[in-house]
């Protein structure tokens, strides 16, 4: 069995490496490690388990919250709300989890499972769905296998209880819980699907919260000891260094319900002279260098502050700013031809042919 | 029109006597360990030049750095019993959860959470738990705590619930003081409650530093109203600066960017004020500093309300230069300067000893730095260049070149030339813009409210109007008015056409008959 105890340390560098893997989105975990602190004083403790340890038959809960971040940034995600999403799904199923998971790693969303696991007493599996943040629910490795899109449940704080007994595609899931979303106040903490242990270990993508607290440690070792905290994520990560530079513009416009826009850079160090522009909607998507593509979705496109390794989000990113952007991998998911119509550049609107940073 | 305006540094106390728009005397002194005998000393001394000799004062304006020094160094700080309207949300982030240890030790008072607070869109989230609000004035009330910090979901949007909280507590407590979140903050429920309980720490000592301010313009013999400067430039007659204190945090930067935009001429342009220890940067639109549109940390707090957009960096008159490898600042000799410094007969040298060295400054003993011949100092100002632009070019908000105003004591490390920099402007009285800044701020009046029921332009109407009020309650000439910024937005969900309004105004400190 591999099953260890995450340490408050842990927590510290899983929401530096969450944030980082968030690619400019998923919102910033800065709240959940404020709950996961609170409940660390307070005694609460979670467990990591490889998915390979699940059996077969096994429930698993997949746990998200949802909404707009400006009303995350008021209500502040209450962590025993977030176990009652998944309560409401136990009770809807019948059945108990033997463990919860990270819909996805990037961003809030990849904190935030251990703040039900805390209170419920579970697991957490170290694998999510997307290995990343990306913008809609349709997005992840259980659409792409054409898993099951429902159950769902979404909970509010003051004791409002949805489920979502059935929907036809995982597209109509998500038309479905951002209608209940808005009526609660556009915030809902929800579980998603439940999955089995087979569905887990051959769907899951894994390894990620490993990966989260591993990036994550490296940049905090490096701040403390004033090294390069870049190189320091590189070392840990068959990532590639693309460019370093300084913002010069941000155009930012929101469209049907996304942040979507273009930063310019300038380069700086080796790259001086050299322009480079990078797309999101919410998440870094595509950057190009002289209009020609040279990084895109679904390799990771990670804008990093140079001096110290965190992340930079699309949201608050700002002219002036040094950054360092390098790419990460993708998970084999999502580059396979199905995977692609997910979560490649088309699905984004660009009419670009894949081509991985990591091919040459 | 008669102003002096006072800036009271770290380091040194400025003081101007501004007449018609001209800088008629400008006095520095050190700094004091009472800072309100440093005023009433710089007071005098104006005095003493024979320039306020019968003539009547409209206004004397003070920038402080009492306040936010006081959260920093943890001194003089009041117990604060902290009101959170919103539950049941929220209930595991409670008020001072991100606070350092130290200060929330200092001045956490207790910490209540009711039922209460509203939904972006306008409807409330729950009603509001008035009996438990009155059950925790009285705790509070046994507790012994007379200053109250009140915060509610989504208050900026609509602050009728930490409004009635406020009747409901004073009616238990008569004589307590109480901030409101939506007074300062914006959207970003920690932040706003963090500004409004790091305000309502500072109840007694912004009551009694207002009070002695006052008594020290009484003592020399002027007889004029006090204004305190704030964060966005513009003056808050004295009974409005003692309820909202952290409204003057950061005044002293601001003053010195409003000015820089006087005495230049200039209304948009870069501003970098160079200090003893640090430089500020910081952009001008239309005369005014750019505000931070972020979280700025305090103390240690996270917070979020209306602050200039600045960038400090570790390079002024009193950086620590090292030759080989060559280094300037971040270390200074701060107010030790005069007596630190090589020229000065002492051990460290700075970048003032270059510049005498350099011959531009005409200070101290210039024998004692002849070591350093012309090629070594010009290595250090362009070690000081270098720094000064890294910080302008992280300030810009363009990529073309824009005009440099270059204030302070330290401002002759600037150079003439710097890249992305069209011309650097040094100006006369730029020692002590900060001063100038303070004498010639407006008064601002504000309305941010949501009316029901009226057309979008008698909305906007009604708005205006409060808020000229508003600036002529604080001591503005109502003739002088003008709007600086105006915004409504719809909410849907709320009956009966609901629109919310925000102006801004602001005018002249009216003078005296």
């Amino acid at each position: 069995m591999s099953v260890r105890e995450i340490t408050a340390d842990d927590i510290e560098s899983l929401a530096v490496g969450a944030w980082i893997l968030g690619t400019g989105g998923g919102g910033s975990p800065y709240l959940p490690l404020l709950n996961m602190r609170r409940l660390y004083r307070e005694g609460y403790r979670v467990q990591l388990m490889d998915a390979a340890d699940l059996d077969d038959d096994d429930l698993v809960g997949t746990v998200a919250n949802m909404g707009a971040p400006l009303v995350g940034q008021e209500r502040l995600t209450d962590s025993l709300t977030l176990a009652r999403a998944v309560e409401v799904m136990e009770k809807h199923l019948g059945h108990r989890f033997a463990a919860l998971m990270s819909m996805e790693i990037g961003g809030a969303n990849g904190v935030r499972p251990f703040m039900a696991a805390a209170h419920l007493g579970r697991p957490v599996i170290d694998s999510d769905t997307m290995g990343r943040a990306y913008p809609e629910a349709q997005m992840t490795s259980v659409s792409v296998g054409g898993l099951t899109p429902y159950p769902l449940t979404a909970v509010d704080v003051r004791g409002l209880e949805s489920v979502v007994h059935k929907v036809p595609t995982w597209k109509w899931a998500e038309r479905v819980m951002r209608k209940i979303c808005v009526e609660y106040g556009s915030v809902a903490a929800t579980c998603q699907p439940p999955r089995t242990g087979a569905e887990v270990k051959k769907w899951g993508i894994h390894g990620t919260t490993t990966k989260a607290i591993a990036i994550g440690a490296a940049v905090r070792e490096a701040q403390r000891t004033h090294a390069d905290p870049i190189a320091a994520i590189l070392s840990v990560e068959p990532g590639k260094l693309l460019y370093r530079g300084k913002v010069v513009d941000v155009a930012r416009r929101t469209t049907e319900g996304f942040l979507r826009g273009v930063v310019r850079f300038d380069g700086l160090d080796d790259w001086r002279g050299e322009k480079l522009e990078i797309n999101f909607q919410n998440e870094w998507i595509v950057a190009l260098r002289e209009r020609e593509a040279v990084a895109m979705t679904p390799d990771l496109i990670c804008v990093l502050n140079s001096d110290t390794g965190e992340a930079v989000g699309s949201e608050t990113i700002r002219y002036g700013q040094r950054v360092t952007v390098i790419a990460l991998p993708s998970p084999p998911v999502f580059l396979s031809e199905d995977g692609l119509k997910h979560v490649g550049p088309r699905a984004f609107g660009y009419d670009l042919d894949f081509r991985s940073v990591f091919s040459s | 029109m008669r102003r002096i305006g006072i800036d009271v540094g770290g380091t040194n106390t400025d003081a101007v006597l501004i007449e018609d728009g001209k800088v008629i005397r400008a006095v520095k002194a050190p700094t004091s360990e009472d800072v309100t005998a440093g005023i009433l000393d710089s007071l005098k001394s104006l005095g003493s030049t024979g320039v306020l000799e019968g003539k009547r004062i409209d206004g004397v304006m003070i920038g402080t750095t009492h306040f936010i020094n006081a959260v920093v160094q943890r001194r003089h700080l009041t117990k604060v019993g902290a009101l959170r309207l919103g539950m049941p949300a929220s209930a595991s982030l409670p008020p001072f959860c991100d606070w350092p240890e130290d200060l929330a030790a200092l001045v956490c008072g207790g910490v209540w959470m009711v039922e209460g607070g509203h939904e972006y869109d306008g409807r409330p989230f729950m009603p509001l738990d008035e009996a438990a609000v009155t059950k925790a004035a009285h705790e509070m009330k046994a507790a012994g705590l007379k200053s109250v910090g009140i915060s509610s979901i989504f208050s900026p949007l609509d602050p009728s619930h930490e409004k009635r909280a406020v009747e409901l507590v004073a009616a238990v407590i008569p004589d307590v003081a109480i901030t409101c979140s939506s007074d300062l903050g914006r959207i970003g429920l920690l932040e706003r409650e963090n500004a409004g309980l790091l305000n309502a720490a500072l109840a007694d000592l912004s009551r009694d530093t207002i009070a002695a301010f006052e008594k020290a313009i009484r003592d020399s013999g002027l007889d004029a109203p006090l204004f305190i400067t704030q964060n966005d430039g513009t003056v808050a007659e004295a009974a409005q600066a003692r309820r909202l204190p952290v409204y003057s945090f950061a005044s002293g930067a601001t003053n010195s960017m409003r000015g820089a935009a006087y005495l230049s001429g200039l209304a948009d342009a870069m501003v970098i004020d160079v200090g003893g220890t640090t430089a500020d940067v910081g952009q001008l639109k239309n005369g005014f500093p750019r505000e931070a549109n972020s979280v700025v940390k305090i103390g240690g707090v996270r917070t979020l309300f209306r602050m200039p957009d600045l960038l400090s960096i570790g390079l002024g008159g009193g950086s620590h230069v090292s030759l080989d490898p060559l280094k300037v600042g971040p270390v200074s000799v701060g107010y030790r300067l005069l007596k630190d410094g090589i020229a000065f007969g002492g051990k460290q040298l700075t970048t003032t000893d270059v510049a005498v060295a350099a011959g531009i400054l005409d200070l101290g003993d210039r024998s004692k730095v002849a070591y350093l011949d012309e090629a070594t100092c010009q290595k250090v100002f362009g070690e000081a260049a270098r720094l000064a632009e890294e910080a302008i070019d992280r300030m810009k908000t363009e990529a073309a070149d824009v005009p440099l105003i270059a204030v302070g004591g330290g401002a002759f490390l600037i150079p003439e030339k710097l890249p992305g920099v069209s011309q650097v402007i040094h100006v006369e009285h730029g020692d002590c813009a900060n001063a100038v800044g303070a004498a010639i701020a407006q008064v601002a009046g504000e309305c941010d409210q949501i009316f029901k029921d009226l057309t979008r332009r008698d909305a906007i109407s009604a708005a205006s109007d409060i808020a000229n009020d508003r600036a002529v309650a604080a001591g503005a000439d109502r003739a002088t008015l003008q709007t600086i910024e105006s915004e409504d937005m719809p909410l849907a969900y709320l009956p009966g056409n609901s629109v919310r309004v925000r102006v801004r105004v602001v005018g002249d400190v009216k003078a005296t008959a």
